[in-house]
């Protein structure tokens, strides 16, 4: 143990702040404010501790109180979905909201956990950093429950097509999602690619991860077991990722980078999937060996966020010696070892006996693993560097107990006239010549057009169990290879929806999520959210949010699904101009045979009837056409009616059972064309649409009613699924033939399309823009 | 039964998947290790695809000196059949088992796609249960797909039809002469960017044209 006298020069040349000296000095002026604390945040801390942080202390709290990690905003709000998840929903969660994802019990032994993350601001400041690590933790975060990632998920959204900034960010953010995700060997099944204005200056990186275990391998992250030995394991603590707490260093140090002893690093980490891999694999046979406790992921905030969250969720007492940690810098502060988010690295509580066992497998792996601190009994964090206490801190008050924000919620002023402004002055297409144009400008449109040029560059085929995978309507995978017991995942939402009625459009992305699932042949289980807002200090935000969550929370308790999990992002706007509230909505399915799925695309078996499940009625509020023909926002979102979404479900899945479908895709942006376009396509199958008669067919072919599923059924069946529909009262129009051979698309009186053309149209656009 | 070794680095990701394909033709997947200069006894080795040692330096070349390598190439000279997938092949390569060197693909991003793929050699251990100039679909994902090597050696290659698998309906990396896949001049070991353990079900590939590959070596082990 050293003895320099506090405050001096400890390690490196430079003072360090210690528990000792904040006693000593207690009216020594900090930087609390450049680290994002508010004046009452920081006299709270001082109220807590009985005297001025350390600045280690600080460093802790100012990340753990912001608001990624603390969720002082939207706490208050989120309480709602434990209101509204009734016991029977319960029943298959083992584990929900709080724990690092959700995990819900599929059946046959087995556990799946899931979860999507928003990694949105460093995605904007560097694209593939920053998109490639929000990959890496969302794996980190599902390997922390014990179980094995089996695949992944991007939900992309970014400012228009053709936009100059577009370009930059999003070749860096898939070449990221890409580089990272591929060389991590975890088949991407499926997300979403979208473009709008309101994404320009804020882009939506959010990156799912889905894993699989045996149910009585879930571990879940707490410290427990006085004695026990706390375990550093993979990457070294380096500078990357420090963000503002770098301020601390730089109040010392005059913050000039001549001044001072090295560069300033930057804020966004860099990912290295090669590590992450041999971790993941380190990880499993850590947990098959039987040595771990407890377990934590190091993320966001870093080393602050797992200490305090393993001490507070065990007996309540850690020791931890900084001074063990395995840096890859010179002279890093306590402060910065404590906040570094360098990637790729876990925390361990392991029993003494255990620890030989434990360190043979992170050597057999070539990962580096330090003892770097104790599990106590004094119910206190306490964090020493070279002898001294830097830290001593209840960890509850880090982890758990920070602020809690009631903010101001106020409807927009002007979100009546946005309702009022309706799509029924918009001018519609009149003649089928009309349509034909439209039709085409439809699928070659960049949000309509086929993500081809963006999952060509993902790995969907890795550990060989992806069953469906984009342009599926969901993905799936199959997780038991005896039984082919399997899962299927799907995340939605439309912005624009949800800009018209958050709570409404919330809604219609858990139907559209749900349906999607259903679609694919399995039964919709659990729900996970990623809540993409602008700045929670408007209060019109805040409406938007809260409308959202109830919406979200409500139609939860109506499907009999439980939210398990979820993440909220802030503050994503440009100035004052927030982006469309966006809370994505995840949904996990289970389907017992893997060999039952339901395609997407239409297959060529002779004699098949396409019949149309649902009602279409004119609804364009808040449509694609609205956005591609008239750059229009305004009215009101379809309908939701989540009772039929659960009839739809049963429907589809009891008939996936039976067999009867030959293929089924869920109708969504772009309506009925846009459905039997893409249908058509995968599986390079024409067909013949004959509309009902009478109808209008601008409304039939480009309406956005939600609770609508194409499917192809063979002749012989029409009758029996028919029967099956009417006897449950699931409205079923027939809408027309597949035709194999005949390489055409004819709608009857409105237009006949080649295949070939439209695959030029709906596969050229996004190498056109992007290429 | 026949025992197929498949190796597994730091980094590596397609050796469950390629074990999976070892038992559906019929043999035992052995485990090796990329540490242990062990092959266990194993008939014939199949070097699988992933980002061994993360790519790092140059795709493969770290992985060519592990300790298993050693044995691969000694097992090799006698005979021994080896099957190089993707990073596999780029291994190989390194290793100077097979000829010619992968680069970057020609648009420089990660190309994932059904690929179509013609057999040109049905004499090598690892394809005489294909019927010649059959046309295969495989699933092909990588970055550094492009295959190159001076004019001399791909005069040599077509020259000795050495080249097993080529390109068809479109080369996806600019890759010289379409060139998807080679062979040593004993036709023992053989090496290509294409990924048949992904083709052995239509459940989770788009066909099961790469089983026979795997079966092939079946034959080959039996009779040398």
């Amino acid at each position: 143990m050293t003895t320099e006298p506090v405050g001096s020069d400890l390690d490196h040349g430079q003072p360090v702040d210690t528990v000792e000296c904040a006693g000593l000095t207690p009216d020594q002026r900090q930087p609390y404010r450049e680290l994002g604390l508010k004046d009452d945040e920081y006299q709270r801390i001082v109220r807590i501790l009985g005297r001025r942080p350390t600045d280690a202390e600080l460093a802790m709290y100012s990340v753990m109180w912001s608001e990624h990690c603390s969720y002082k905003s939207s706490k208050v709000h989120l309480a709602y979905f434990g209101k509204t998840t009734t016991d029977d929903m319960r029943a298959r969660m083992l584990a929900g909201i709080g724990e690092n994802a959700g995990v819900v019990d599929i059946g046959g032994g087995w556990a799946v956990t899931f979860k999507v993350e928003s990694h949105n601001h460093p995605s904007y400041v560097e694209p593939y950093q920053g998109a490639a690590t929000g990959v890496g933790g969302i794996v980190r975060d599902i390997m922390a429950m014990g179980a094995r990632p089996i695949a992944v998920m991007d939900q992309l959204r970014f400012g228009p097509a053709d936009a100059k900034d577009t370009r930059r960010v999003l070749h860096g953010v898939v070449a990221g999602v890409g580089g990272y995700g591929n060389c991590l060997g975890l088949p991407n099944i499926g997300g979403e690619l979208v473009f709008d204005r309101s994404y320009a200056g804020n882009p939506l990186l959010n990156a799912g991860c889905v894993g699989a275990m045996r149910v009585e391998d879930l571990h879940l992250a707490h410290a427990s077991g006085a004695g026990n030995k706390v375990i550093l394991f993979g990457a070294r603590t380096g500078l990357d990722g420090i963000g503002g707490v770098s301020v601390l260093a730089s109040d010392t140090f005059s913050g000039e980078e001549s001044a001072g002893r090295r560069k300033k690093l930057p804020s966004v980490q860099v990912g290295d999937p090669f590590t992450e891999k041999v971790l993941i694999e380190c990880c499993l046979e850590l947990y098959r060996a039987g040595v771990v406790v407890g377990i934590q992921d190091l993320g966001g905030a870093g080393l602050s966020c797992a200490t305090s969250e393993l001490a507070s969720a065990g007996d309540g007492g850690m020791h931890v010696w900084l001074d063990r940690v395995p840096l890859r810098a010179e002279g890093m502060t306590p402060a910065e070892i404590l906040s570094s988010e360098s990637q790729e690295r876990m925390m361990a509580i392991v029993r003494p006996d255990d620890m030989d066992a434990f360190l043979r497998v992170c050597d057999r792996w070539e990962v580096l693993a330090t003892e770097i601190g104790e599990v106590t009994e004094t119910g206190r964090l306490v964090i020493t560097w070279h002898g001294h206490v830097v830290v001593d801190v209840p960890p509850r008050t880090v982890a758990h107990e920070g602020p809690v924000y009631q903010r101001p919620v106020e409807r927009p002023a002007d979100q009546d006239a946005l309702r009022a402004a309706g799509p029924e002055s918009l001018t519609r297409p009149s003649t089928p010549r009309e349509l034909r144009e439209l039709l085409l400008r439809m699928v070659s449109s960049p949000n309509l057009a086929s993500k081809r040029w963006v999952t060509e560059q993902y790995d969907r085929y890795v550990r060989g169990n992806s069953v469906l995978a984009q342009p599926s309507d969901s993905g799936m995978v199959r997780v038991d290879e005896e039984t082919g017991r399997g899962v299927a995942m799907s995340t939605d939402c439309n912005g624009r929806y949800c800009k018209l009625d958050p709570y409404i459009g919330a809604q219609l992305a858990l139907a559209e999520a749900y349906r999607n699932v259903a679609t694919t042949g399995a039964t919709p289980l659990a729900v996970t959210d990623c809540m993409n807002f602008g700045s929670p200090e408007d209060p019109g935000v805040m409406w938007q949010f809260e409308q959202a969550v109830r919406g979200l929370a409500d139609g939860c308790r109506e499907l009999g699904i439980p939210v398990t999990g979820g993440n909220v992002s802030f503050y994503n706007q440009t100035g004052e101009v927030a982006i469309l509230p966006t809370p994505v909505v995840g949904v996990l399915g289970v389907i017992d045979d893997v060999g039952r799925r339901v395609p997407t695309g239409l297959t060529d078996e002779p004699d098949q009837t396409l019949l149309l499940l649902g009602d279409t009625r004119d609804e364009f509020g808040g449509s694609e056409w609205a956005h591609v023909v008239h750059d229009h926002l305004g009215g009101v979102p379809p309908t939701v009616d989540l009772a039929r979404e659960r009839l739809l479900g049963e429907v589809l899945v009891a008939a996936s059972r039976a067999g009867m479908l030959l293929a089924a895709h869920d109708l969504s942006e772009g309506g009925l064309a846009q459905a039997v376009v893409e249908s058509c396509l995968l599986g390079s199958v024409g067909a013949r649409i004959v509309l009902p008669e009478g109808s209008d067919p601008f409304v039939q072919l480009f309406s956005e009613s939600a609770g609508r599923v194409l499917v192809a059924v063979s002749n012989a069946v029409v009758p029996a699924f028919t029967e099956m529909c009417a006897s449950r009262g699931l409205p079923l129009t027939e809408i027309g033939i597949a035709t194999p051979e005949s390489g055409i698309l004819h709608i009857d009186g409105v237009a006949t399309l080649g295949l070939d053309e439209l695959r030029d149209a709906w596969e050229g656009a996004l190498p056109a823009l992007f290429d | 039964m026949t025992k197929i070794g498949v190796i597994t680095f730091p980094g590596t990701l397609d050796d469950a998947d390629a074990a999976r394909a070892v038992s559906s033709a019929g043999a035992d997947a052995v485990a090796l290790w990329h540490a242990d200069a062990d092959l266990r006894g194993v008939d014939a080795v199949v070097v699988p695809g992933g980002f061994s040692y993360g790519d790092y330096l140059r795709c493969g070349a770290i992985a060519r000196f592990a300790p298993v390598m050693g044995e691969v190439i000694a097992g090799a000279s006698k005979g021994m059949p080896v099957l190089g997938i993707c990073n596999g092949f780029q291994i190989l390569c390194e290793a100077g088992l097979l000829p010619g060197a992968l680069l970057r693909n020609a648009k420089l991003h990660f190309v994932c796609r059904d690929q179509w793929l013609r057999v040109d050699n049905t004499e090598t251990a690892w394809t005489s249960r294909f019927d010649r100039d059959a046309e295969i679909l495989v699933p092909l994902k990588n970055i550094d797909g492009r295959y190159i090597a001076d004019k001399s050696t791909v005069d040599r290659l077509e020259g000795e039809g050495r080249v097993v698998f080529r390109y068809v309906h479109g080369n996806p990396n600019g890759s010289v002469n379409d060139i998807a896949g080679v062979c040593s001049a004993n036709g023992r070991v053989v090496g290509l960017m294409p990924h048949p353990e992904h083709a052995i079900a239509t459940l989770t590939g788009p066909s099961d044209d790469g089983l026979d590959l795997f079966r092939s070596v079946l034959d080959a082990v039996v009779n040398p």
